[in-house]
């Protein structure tokens, strides 16, 4: 059986994820992002390559949005509206609370700017809406008898999933973005130690390694209050949710530490919309700020203020959070437009700007002038401060992920081609994972566990339990150790690894296969067990007398002390009469015929002892071994 | 599997309680306190620490306690009870008595299913040698701590008032004080057989109640927990209350169904999730709402086996519209319109209105519907929530959406609080105090009013005081739960003036939908409460079989099946060495690592292959064909010749087969063993070769 991905999106690059993952029949979308660099039919996934017939209903068995951004839900209300897929959409209870909004926000930037045809409506969009399931973490969720997906948490935004889908014995997990390390206000990604075929991850920053947080925090603040103690405006574009209310919660925090009066704005009523919609998803953010939402809810910020389209030129200082994020366009365009030419005023970018936004142009070195459009211009001389502090996690958290997650299989996907080559060369060579990175629109495909089911008895399953003692040197003969066999249940398995499970798999016409112990198949079978021995009256030489001795077997006591040392790591007991180790069995033979003397020896009778060994066909190595250690006694 | 079932419990408050063997592992399934046995005290006094007072002046104990003799005590016997006949002193609180009979230090897990039947918890974990796992839901868990939270707050008056005390073994529970007591005091006291006596415990700690918080592992509905890899135990909704849930157990064994109370129709807790209970081998049926409610009876008459037949070939919408029937939601909502008009009558003749209730479900229906009302009506009268946990609860359900029913998730979506308390407490209609006298309640104090109170036994919290505040006013209206014996609850606030408006709060599964709902779940075997045995009889045709199981008694079922599924690796697999056996049989030997994980055992492949010394076992059947032996012999150009022993029956030597050439060698063939002599190792593998091919095994 095989794990067939097919990426239409997010190969090779950051925007539109999208990745259908077949697995054993059923047919997974994981996420349904856009492109926010492109403006033509490259914004969306290529959608006909799912269904050629258009037919998404059979041909998906569910999609699963992994978080609200739009580069991971952006075309949802377009495939399901326009499209017309009609099947369910998992998403998590803030994911499902949250995207609309961002649909939305991006939905009337669209249609302001240059008044572009748009491509799904206000209606969609809540029509869209309405076919989501929402899940919370860690709850099983039966998509249908056969695929159960779990959500885990994530970090990187609120409500942010990692998602794991198993469907008969094929296991995988799709990341979606995420952050192994804490933030202001949400916790670090955590999922189970799970036993996965693939595992489809991130991987926007395959090759960067971040230090700690707290020192890139407090540039950013240095930056924002060097401005505006020097009267100038801090212009920081977000999109409404998620980094808006990380950056908030730390210039709230600041300025009251710092006694500070200057305004904070947020632009229109959005984000002050969705920052009621945090106060009711406080359970999804960190373990920190859920501590003390019952004295005081974290997202009831004392000093930010809405802020009014009048009051763009209006003078003195003043921070103002604007979207969209990246300066893609509206509002955040327009205050860029008159704030840009000042160098009092300053920019702050994230971490990263998709291709075609003015956020990247910035980035891209020193700009002094932007062209807009044909007709307009405008001439950069505010700073510029790009945050180094990110959601997402670095390529020594993706390492992480991968190791503990142990997947047979990875696939990169979201991140820079070249620097994902890099990432994937690393987890093959350090992790010995097979890894691949590929492009939009190709398909891999990978083989996937299965596993043979068979009935098994619990005489089997007891003596799988049945503690190992191959591991434990001890020389004493208490093989049965009533302590040890009555155990309960529960310690014996927690030790099992040490275990090896020995049994018969019985395939009978027209039955399911069985499992049973060795000591129940001649039962099964109705004949008696036949057991096959080896015997070998093995001469030995003597040099000296044996009268000096008083001991009653010297010659075996020598054997002993021999074997001990020779074959040192078996476990050699002396019963007196004979010796044992394993099935081995040896004795000193005083017959004068004996039926397993083979050799024919006919002279010097008296120069000579023989030791009578009989063993079974199980230990057969070990037997010759300890035989030509008695053959090459001296005694 | 063993199933006890150690207190059917009673009612709403008092979850039932069993103990459960499965796979090995003992499971307590809730651990229930019975506060309906808090009305044999007396609640604090007239007087002490009332409304109008804020600095606590007091009368002391002695004053109350003792000043009768013993004639005046036989002669409460014979009378009636009345408030004198309440055992005066400090509580102490009935947990199930069967489960004492248990070592605690034995239990392996405890599944808590609602808020309630975690109220006996911390005296189990501040137990020695308490090592349980305790699972319980996020939602439930938190609900749970808080009510015992102010359980000890309130309990913390009466401590106040009684004073430490003087032994650990209280004055009221000696034997001539019990036989003092009225017999209807004294049946809640010992219960029928006087064996309930070892249920008492004293209160415990605020510290008790902390460590118990941090003992438990809390879940999401439907997150699978996994204890020791052998267990796989899920929560799902039960509707009763939020975060209330049933369990499926899924072992290696088989799989349980575990259904508590639970309701089709929940006001704001997620509905009852019964679709994934299905397909269990066993459902153990625990929802005895029946036994308390008043339910009535001829509409239960209906639920014959004849409406289970036809509700047989409904489809699963249709079924579903019978279990939420609308009809009884309409009734439920007309109830509380009603209450709210009493109330609303009340307050408009300057009466006040008291609600002591501490089911959260109903609390918030009435509260949306009573400040509804009072809006409606143009009235303006407080309404006010006294409790020491009120704010941290209001503020927990408005964070709380994944816990909720559709209807109020939608107001998450909408971006709207999930409730209206959100915005009443904004607009200061609705108050939220922690005591009766703190200070924010004193400045803000405005007669009449509504006031939704702890507690429902009417002997602890804020309730008592208001309740001797107003019990003499007629104009006053009490809206009571419905209790076992209402008589008794008001006994210390007699003669009452006040009015009194009782009302049954149903909850749990409607007789008529027990066969109907079983028939869906479709387990094979149903573990039935005996006591409602007569009032659900199974029709012969049911596809399960019902075993009935009564309090304090033992039921052992067989396990399900001797063998359970095991899950071979295929790279195991494809590693397997075949052998053909007579009768069309193929064995192969199996060897590898055996993980037990969520519930199943996995063969996976060994990491090193150890001993590499040793063969690999094997094990031969049947009698060994001598001529055979020397056709294969000599196949392989090994010479040997034949001598039967017919008459060495003590080895049972059958025969022996001697090997010239290549090198001399001996072959013993017996009827159940077979021994080969050889000089060295080729000699006597090229032997074993050739019998390993001709003797069945493997
Ligand atoms: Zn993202
Ligand atoms: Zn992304
Ligand atoms: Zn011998």
């Amino acid at each position: 059986m095989a794990i067939e991905c097919l990426v239409l999106g997010a190969g090779q690059e950051v925007g539109k994820s999208c990745v259908i993952v077949t697995i054993n029949g059923k047919r997974i979308m994981f996420d349904c992002g856009m492109h926010m660099g492109y403006l033509d039919h490259r914004r969306y996934p290529d959608f006909s390559l799912i269904s050629k017939s258009g037919d998404f209903d059979n041909a998906l068995t569910c999609i699963i949005i992994t978080h609200f951004h739009l580069d991971h839900v952006g075309a949802l209300p377009y495939f399901t509206e326009v499209c017309g897929y009609r099947g369910p959409v998992y998403m998590t209870y803030p994911t499902k609370a949250l995207a609309p909004l961002m649909l939305e926000d991006y939905r009337k930037v669209m249609v302001d700017r240059r008044g572009e045809q748009e491509q799904f409506t206000a209606d969609h969009i809540a029509k869209c809406m309405k076919k989501v399931i929402p899940v919370d973490l860690r709850q099983s969720v039966q998509v249908d008898e056969d695929l159960e997906i779990r959500a885990y948490y994530a970090g990187h935004v609120i409500g942010a999933a990692m998602f794991y889908a198993k469907v008969g014995d094929a296991e995988m997990v799709y990341t979606g973005d995420y952050n192994m390390t804490p933030d202001r206000h949400l916790g670090a990604a955590q999922i189970d130690r799970l036993r996965i075929d693939l595992l489809i991850t991130e991987s926007t920053y395959a090759t960067t390694i971040r230090d700690s947080k707290y020192s890139r925090e407090r540039e950013f603040l240095k930056a924002v209050y060097k401005c505006v103690s020097g009267g100038g405006k801090v212009l920081i574009p977000t999109f409404a949710l998620g980094r808006a209310q990380e950056l908030c919660i730390l210039l709230d925090d600041y300025w009251e530490r710092m006694n500070l009066k200057v305004p904070i704005y947020f632009s229109a009523g959005l984000t002050i919309q969705a920052n009621m919609y945090y106060k009711m998803l406080i359970n999804w953010t960190s373990q920190k700020i859920k501590d003390t939402y019952s004295t005081h809810n974290p997202f009831d910020f004392k000093n930010v203020h809405n802020f009014e389209r009048s009051m763009i030129d209006a003078p003195g200082p003043c921070v103002l959070f604007a979207t969209p994020g990246m300066i893609s366009g509206g509002f955040s365009l327009e205050v860029f437009k008159h704030w840009a030419p000042s160098e009092k005023n300053l920019v702050t970018l994230p971490g990263y700007c998709v291709a075609g936004t003015i956020g990247h142009k910035l980035m891209s070195g020193k700009v002094t002038k932007i062209d807009l459009d044909q007709d307009t211009q405008i001439d950069v001389r505010c700073q510029v401060h790009q945050l180094a502090f990110s959601p997402h996690t670095d390529s020594k958290g993706i390492m992480d992920l991968v190791k503990f997650l142990s997947p047979k299989h990875v696939i990169l996907v979201h991140g820079e081609k070249p620097k994902m080559a890099s990432l994937k060369e690393k987890i093959h060579s350090e992790l010995g994972i097979q890894c691949y990175d590929p492009a939009n629109n190709e398909t891999i495909s990978i083989p996937s566990s299965l596993y043979v089911k068979a009935r098994t008895s619990s005489t089997f399953i007891r003596s799988c339990q049945n503690p190992n003692f191959k591991f434990q040197k001890c020389s004493s003969v208490d093989r049965s150790d009533s302590s040890l066999k009555n155990r309960n249940f529960m310690t014996q398995l927690q030790v099992n690894d040490e275990r090896i499970a020995e049994g018969i798999l019985v395939l009978e016409k027209s039955k399911k296969a069985k499992t049973v112990h060795q000591d129940e198949l001649s039962h099964m079978l109705g004949e008696k067990k036949h057991e096959v021995q080896f015997a070998y009256c093995c001469p030995v030489h003597i040099v000296d007398s044996m009268d000096s001795f008083n001991d009653r077997n010297p010659w075996l006591q020598l054997l002993h002390s021999k074997l001990h040392s020779e074959i040192s790591d078996e476990n050699v007991q002396n019963f007196g009469e004979h010796l044992q180790v394993e099935s081995f069995h040896v004795s000193l033979c005083l017959k004068d015929k004996c039926p397993h003397r083979i050799q024919e020896i006919s002279q010097n009778i008296n120069n000579r002892v023989y030791f009578c060994c009989i063993w079974s066909a199980v230990d057969d190595k070990l037997a010759w071994k300890i035989i030509s250690v008695i053959e090459n006694l001296s005694l | 599997m063993k199933f006890s079932c150690l207190s059917k419990g009673g009612g709403f408050h008092f979850p039932p309680c069993h103990m459960l063997n499965f796979c090995g592992v003992r499971i307590l399934l809730d651990c229930p306190l019975d506060l309906s046995a808090l009305t044999v005290f007396s609640p604090v006094p007239t007087g002490y620490n009332a409304l109008s007072e804020e600095g606590i002046s007091f009368s002391p104990a002695h004053d109350y306690l003792g000043s009768e003799d013993e004639s005046q005590k036989r002669e409460k016997i014979q009378k009636l009870p009345d408030s004198k006949s309440l055992i005066f002193a400090e509580p102490w609180y009935k947990t199930v008595k069967n489960l004492h009979l248990w070592n605690v230090s034995f239990i392996d897990v405890i599944l808590i299913s609602s808020p309630m039947g975690m109220l006996g918890l911390p005296f189990l974990t501040r137990t020695k040698g308490f090592s349980a796992k305790i699972y319980v839901t996020e939602a439930a868990a938190r609900l749970g701590q808080l009510m015992m939270e102010d359980l000890v707050s309130m309990h913390s008056e009466l401590r106040q008032f009684y004073g430490p005390e003087d032994s650990n073994f209280p004055t009221w529970l000696r034997q001539e004080e019990l036989e003092m007591l009225s017999p209807e005091l004294r049946e809640v006291v010992q219960g029928k057989d006087g064996v309930e006596l070892g249920g008492w415990m004293p209160m415990y700690s605020a510290a008790d109640v902390k460590d118990c918080a941090l003992k438990v592992q809390t879940l999401k509905f439907a997150e699978a927990a996994c204890y020791n890899g052998a267990l796989v135990i899920k929560a799902f909704s039960s509707g009763v209350e939020i975060g209330s849930c049933n369990w499926i157990l899924n072992g290696p064994t088989g799989d349980i169904a575990y259904l508590s109370s639970s309701s089709f129709i929940s006001a704001h807790a997620m509905n009852f999730d019964y679709n994934r209970l299905k397909g269990t081998h066993m459902l153990i049926y625990s929802d005895f709402s029946s036994l308390s409610a008043t339910q009535d009876i001829e509409d239960e008459d209906s639920a014959s086996a004849s409406t289970v037949n036809q509700l047989s070939s409904l489809s699963p919408q249709e079924l579903a519209k019978f279990f939420l029937n609308p009809d009884e939601n309409l009734e439920e909502k007309e109830k509380l319109v009603f209450i709210c008009s009493c109330a609303i009558e009340c307050v408009r003749e300057g009466g006040s209105v008291l609600i002591p209730i501490n089911r959260l479900e109903t609390l918030l229906q009435l509260l949306e519907q009573m400040t509804a009302s009072l809006e409606s009506s143009a009235m303006k009268v407080p309404v006010y929530i006294i409790s020491s946990v009120a704010e941290e609860l209001l503020a927990f359900l408005n964070v709380i959406p994944e816990w909720l029913s559709e209807y109020r998730q939608e107001r998450l979506f909408a971006g709207e609080p999930l409730f209206a308390h959100v915005g009443l407490m904004k607009e200061k209609k609705l108050h939220v105090v922690p005591a009766i006298h703190s200070h924010k309640l004193l400045t803000n104090w405005r007669e009449p009013c509504i006031v939704f109170t702890p507690h429902w036994s009417l002997r602890l919290g804020p309730a008592v005081h208001l309740l001797r505040r107003w019990c003499g006013d007629p104009n006053s209206l009490l809206i009571l739960e419905d209790t076992l014996n209402p008589e008794l609850a008001l006994l210390p606030f007699k003669p009452i003036a006040m009015k009194v408006l009782q009302c049954a709060f149903p909850f749990g599964i409607k007789l008529k939908k027990v066969q109907p709902l079983l028939k869906t779940l479709e387990p094979k075997i149903v573990l039935f409460p005996e006591e409602l045995r007569s009032q659900s009889c199974f029709s012969s045709a049911s596809s399960f079989s019902v075993l009935h199981y009564t309090e304090a008694e033992t039921l052992h079922v067989s396990c399900q099946k001797d063998s359970s599924e095991l899950k071979i690796a295929t790279e195991l697999a494809s590693q397997f060495h075949w052998r053909k056996l007579k009768g069309d049989i193929n064995v192969a030997r199996l060897k590898g690592d055996l993980l037990m994980e969520h519930g199943k055992h996995h063969l996976l492949l060994e990491n090193e292959q150890e001993n590499s010394l040793k063969n690999r076992p094997m094990q031969y059947w049947g009698s060994l064909d001598a001529e055979k032996l020397l056709a294969e012999l000599s196949k392989m150009g090994i010479k040997a010749s034949l001598e039967h022993c017919m008459g060495d029956t003590e080895s049972q030597t059958v025969c022996l087969v001697h090997v010239q050439e290549p090198q001399r060698a001996l072959i013993e063939v017996g009827t159940t063993s077979t021994v080969i002599t050889a000089a060295n190792e080729t000699a006597a593998s090229a032997i074993f070769e050739a019998i390993d091919k001709i003797l069945d095994g493997v």
